[in-house]
């Protein structure tokens, strides 16, 4: 199934990813070139590249490539590059995979704990909204909940940004430090892209939690719950929150895998160089072995997350196990 | 004559003997005294009264019927009792064993909770929690209430699932509800309310998801544990014939009321109010002639936000007219006795009760 998805997509990337710019495949070599291009250097690098096969065979090597590898032959000496390979960047001639590689780990910190950090801020104030239902915490809750949902994460992660460093300067500079490196400041570099991303999220987590709490809490097993004499706060979590977590988590397994292909504006709004902003620059510059290969990686986690979210559901739900 | 006839303002008020006891509960045999009991819910469109001033007792290794239609009020009575309602005006008395539980600690009356007093649901498929299995379900009603461990928990789970008749029952511990088949969901159901040994069991509409057969033995199997455990019960149901099988007592509601109440055989054979009789004559019976059509009672149930003035089912009786000076339509009949322990709630007099149900009803059944 995994498999089944991923070459669907692979297919379609091929095909249709270098033709979103309207380039024809002698405009693509020409860039691949660089400044002095002439026909006789444009014609090699089609024969380089390939791009002077059929269709089918360069999605042949393009999917080769990714699985074994492949050899270039640009200059005197062959070049080598390793599975999976996603080929060259057309601007700076620098391998893709080692590229998106190296900022995945920027993109996962990002993407980790702002989902931590929602998740639980958002169920949390999703619960109390939905079991003090009318009361001035839910009201207050919801508005600011809507607030969040509404504001886009270039605002609040500037207004974060210049507040924190420079109106209360509690961060001089924000950049990224690898957790490998120091944990510490990992965590503490990443706490105002993690609140920001985390406030558009839960808000909208906590509109989820609390319509699906309204409605499990109406349910008869909920009565039934209280009619064995267990406390309430028992009652709300085991029998109420279990029920009603299916759909957020559905729902949190794409949201995640999306984060995973790269929060695009978060990255920019923070200077990360994550797999989103890389991917912007490419598109920009019309690099199209890095779109493909960002597009790949990215579809390869929702795909993979999605298989997860099935996974537990079927753990959470048991109705669904046999079906 | 106690404090319990402060309530009673009508003038009639001296005619009524209210309850088996003179103190409520403290009567041996009585374990549940339900006293002018209302129950109102605050809404958008007013106040509706869902339960308005219903009082009855229930005797330890006896069984109430409570019968009526949709919305009048018996399942909301149940529930008031388990204290189940979360946003309910609940006013009145329940005692519990001498203990009056509306004014008691809401915590207290959580512990008494699955333990003193359980429920049997009407439909276990929504009842049951969809995603625990059965054993679980269980064992968590046990263990509220028993400092055990998971294991002895199990195998008391186990037992009661025996004793249901579920066939396999350490096998059939861990499967889910949906894997059950309904006469099966609500013998498991009945094992988890009956797990701790209750001694008042509230059962609402306990075979009404199922069918005929599986009612029969669901019916039976709630019998003999009730026989087994000596608990009183409360069997909620708009069956009568699950009532004529099950009930030593029978409570008729209607709109949110009582209108009639006495021991089962008093009130099947010699009923006092015009909504029983209908209730009677709409029920099948299998010794009533072929050619006999169904009476059905016409109209439908009052809005419990503006119940009719005079007696609540004055639209719809036919014999409305009969008491003189429109009282019907005008005054609130009270409970009367009737007979001895028999209630009714009819300002028709007691002869002409007894004439029209010999000569116009009771000929027809």
């Amino acid at each position: 199934m995994l498999l089944l998805v991923v070459s669907a997509v692979t297919f379609a990337i091929f095909f249709l990813v270098p033709r979103i710019g309207g380039q024809t495949v002698d405009q693509l070599a020409v860039q691949y070139v660089g400044k002095d291009a002439n026909p006789e250097s444009v014609a090699a690098v089609k024969k380089n590249l390939g791009l002077d096969q059929p269709l089918l065979v360069q999605y042949y090597d393009f999917v080769k490539a990714i699985v074994v590898g492949a050899n270039y032959q640009f200059g005197p000496d062959p070049v080598t590059c390793n599975a999976p390979c996603f080929g060259y960047s057309f601007k700076t001639h620098v391998e893709v995979w080692p590229e998106i590689t190296q900022r995945i780990p920027v993109t996962l910190s990002l993407a980790v704990g702002a989902a931590v950090l929602w998740l639980v801020s958002g169920v949390t104030i999703g619960v109390i909204s939905a079991l003090k239902r009318g009361s001035i915490v839910d009201r207050l809750s919801m508005t600011v909940a809507l607030l969040g949902v509404s504001l886009p994460i270039f605002f609040t992660g500037l207004l974060g940004l210049a507040l924190f460093t420079s109106q209360w300067p509690i961060w001089d500079t924000i950049e990224f430090v690898p957790f490998s490196e120091s944990p510490g400041e990992w965590a503490w570099n990443l706490l105002l892209p993690w609140a920001s991303l985390a406030f558009l999220y839960s808000a909208l987590y906590a509109r989820l939690t609390r319509a699906g709490m309204l409605e499990t809490m109406s349910e008869d097993y909920i009565r039934t719950a209280r009619a064995k004499g267990l406390r309430e706060s028992k009652v709300v979590t085991k029998h109420g929150l279990r029920a009603a977590l299916t759909p957020i988590v559905t729902i949190f397994g794409m949201d995640f895998g999306l984060m995973l292909g790269g929060a695009v504006l978060t990255e920019s709004v923070f200077s990360f160089q994550g797999m989103g902003a890389y991917a912007v620059q490419a598109v920009r510059e019309s690099d199209l072995p890095i779109v493909m290969g960002v597009t790949l990686t990215a579809a390869f986690f929702i795909v993979f997350c999605n298989l997860i979210v099935d996974l537990v559901y079927a753990a959470i739900d048991p109705r669904v196990r046999y079906s | 004559m106690s404090d319990l006839d402060k309530k009673q303002s009508a003038p009639e008020s001296a005619a009524v003997s209210e309850p088996t006891a003179l103190v409520p509960g403290t009567a041996e045999e009585t374990f549940l005294s339900v006293r002018d009991l209302k129950i109102h819910f605050d809404t958008d469109d007013g106040l509706v009264k869902s339960v308005d001033g219903v009082s009855f007792d229930v005797r330890r290794g006896k069984t109430l019927g409570i019968v009526g239609e949709s919305g009048s009020g018996k399942s909301v009575t149940s529930l008031g009792i388990m204290g189940l309602h979360q946003k309910a005006k609940v006013s009145g008395e329940v005692w519990l064993d001498g203990e009056n539980l509306v004014t008691a600690d809401p915590d207290h009356v959580r512990r008494l909770r699955g333990r003193k007093m359980a429920m049997i649901f009407q439909d276990p498929l929504s009842a049951l929690h969809p995603y625990y299995t059965v054993g679980a379900q269980i064992t968590e009603a046990y263990r509220v209430h028993h400092p055990v461990g998971k294991k002895e928990a199990k195998a008391r789970a186990v037992e009661m699932l025996d004793r249901v008749g579920i066939p396999e029952p350490a096998k059939r511990f861990s499967s889910y509800p949906h894997e059950f088949s309904g006469g099966m969901r609500q013998r498991a159901m009945i094992a988890m309310s009956l797990v701790n040994n209750p001694e008042l069991l509230i059962a609402d509409e306990p075979t009404t998801a199922l069918d005929v057969t599986v009612q029969a033995q669901i019916l039976d199997l709630i019998r003999d544990l009730q026989k087994e455990f000596g608990s009183a019960v409360i069997m909620i149901t708009h069956d009568l014939g699950v009532v004529a099988e099950m009930a030593d007592d029978l409570l008729v509601m209607y709109g949110g009321r009582c209108v009639e109440r006495g021991s089962a055989e008093k009130v099947f054979y010699e009923p006092q109010h015009p909504y029983t009789w209908g209730l009677l004559g709409s029920m099948p019976r299998i010794d009533r002639e072929e050619t006999d059509r169904l009476i059905p009672v016409k109209g439908s149930p009052p809005s419990l936000i503006n119940v009719p003035d005079g007696c609540a089912f004055n639209p719809r009786c036919p014999y409305a007219d009969v008491p003189k000076d429109n009282l019907t339509r005008t005054v609130r009949p009270e409970l009367r006795e009737v007979g001895s322990g028999h209630f009714s709630a009819c300002h028709m007099s007691q002869e002409e009760r007894t004439r029209i149900w010999t000569e116009e009803i009771a000929p027809k059944l």
